[in-house]
């Protein structure tokens, strides 16, 4: 794929890391002040009970992973960059490419896999 | 007077000979350097009275033409725009600009810099090219339109910014902020159309997109010129084009050459007061 097309996405990566992090922010220690997501149990938003209560949500197991999806882009895509100024050869710069790409393919599908499979977990503990 | 007392100053000065040193080496000469030399003339008169070999390029002696672009105290600038007495030392280290081959002594590779700067078409792109090449009239452009890319054409193409560029160091296919620079004046001249000839190379790796934004080519350009700032408009311009975001106007139109009409109001000359012997 063109650096042109990689790099829109590492800037759209960026964006959505951002306002997805202000949202974690917003709700994990921000709740007092911003009530937008109230805690269902009430209490603390680290509480086992709000946080089984999250991951039952599908609006939060979607956020979970676009957030995965693009902290994983973002930060590859650097790291390629980083790697790329090593001045690699032609085979090792594809190589870097197909490496990293395996890498992130594989940590988003276990990471996937980890919050869709979340709310069974959760239901057979007790949550 | 102190204002006009000379100076000494040590020139170490990175000498090779390709063929004769297997690698450069340091030089020393000291030098009277009264007020007012600049580092070039320091360099001829160690050529006159010490090193009659010494090579390096210059032309101008006025920082317009770019050849003396040089490493100077460890930063890139032009011999002849740079006075002995601002450096501040006693000691005047010039080597040839880095990131660059070295053809001999002082006298840097510049090859790969034009190699890049004309794959980027830094040139008018036009379909009229009969007119290009037999002109009837003026493209229309006004002040405004030329102020988007008027620093951008105070280039000099010295290769300062590329011996300072951190990314230019470590990345040989990235073109770098000189040609990346003129092409993004050439994108952004409104006489222009040739961005969709421009970008089929610089979506690519030798675009601007490993550009870390350090900013050392705008720090250390001598005529002010600020290629950082092109090549980050120059990634916005590419991103909201592939975006489908970015307005195409055609190349300005073609307008007859403004003719001269004398104003009638303009008094006379007032007589000579000598006469021609």
């Amino acid at each position: 794929m063109r650096d042109r097309t990689l790099w829109t996405w590492h800037i759209f990566a960026g964006v959505v890391i951002l306002v997805f992090l202000g949202l974690h922010m917003t709700i994990m220690h921000l709740n007092g002040t911003f009530p937008t997501f109230n805690n269902p149990f009430g209490g603390e938003a680290e509480s086992w009970q709000n946080v089984a209560a999250r991951a039952k949500s599908l609006f939060f197991t979607l956020t979970y992973v676009v957030m995965l999806g693009a902290a994983l882009y973002h930060g590859l895509f650097g790291l390629r960059g980083i790697l790329l100024e090593l001045n690699p050869g032609a085979g090792l710069r594809k190589g870097i490419n197909v490496a990293l790409s395996m890498l992130g393919l594989a940590l988003f599908a276990f990471g996937a896999w980890v919050a869709i499979t979340a709310p069974g977990v959760m239901s057979r503990m007790g949550g | 007077m102190a204002g006009t007392s000379l100076k000494q100053v040590t020139f170490h000065l990175r000498r090779y000979e390709p063929g004769k040193d297997r690698e450069p080496h340091w030089e020393q000469y000291q030098v009277d350097a009264p007020p007012g030399m600049t580092v070039l003339d320091g360099l001829w008169k160690v050529k006159e009275l010490f090193a009659p070999t010494l090579a390096w390029r210059s032309s101008c002696r006025m920082g317009i033409c770019g050849s003396c672009g040089m490493l100077i105290n460890g930063r890139p600038r032009l011999a002849c725009n740079t006075q002995i007495s601002e450096l501040q030392s006693d000691v005047v280290a010039v080597g040839p600009l880095p990131n660059f081959g070295i053809i001999k002594d002082l006298v840097p590779d510049l090859h790969p810099m034009f190699e890049a700067h004309r794959e980027l078409m830094p040139y008018l792109i036009r379909e009229d090219t009969q007119e290009q090449e037999n002109p009837t009239g003026e493209y229309w452009q006004t002040p405004h339109e030329l102020e988007r890319y008027l620093q951008f054409s105070y280039c000099i193409k010295c290769g300062c910014c590329m011996a300072a560029c951190p990314t230019v160091a470590t990345d040989p296919e990235y073109s770098g902020p000189m040609p990346l620079g003129q092409a993004h004046r050439y994108n952004s001249d409104t006489r222009d159309g040739g961005f969709a000839k421009r970008r089929e190379a610089l979506s690519e790796v030798r675009g601007p997109w490993r550009c870390h934004f350090a900013g050392e080519c705008s720090q250390v350009c001598p005529k002010g010129v600020d290629p950082a700032k092109a090549i980050q408009l120059m990634k916005q311009d590419l991103v909201f084009d592939l975006l489908k975001l970015r307005g195409r106007k055609p190349a300005a139109r073609l307008v007859a050459t403004p003719c001269g009409k004398r104003r009638e109001d303009i008094p006379a000359a007032p007589p000579r007061t000598i006469t021609k012997a």
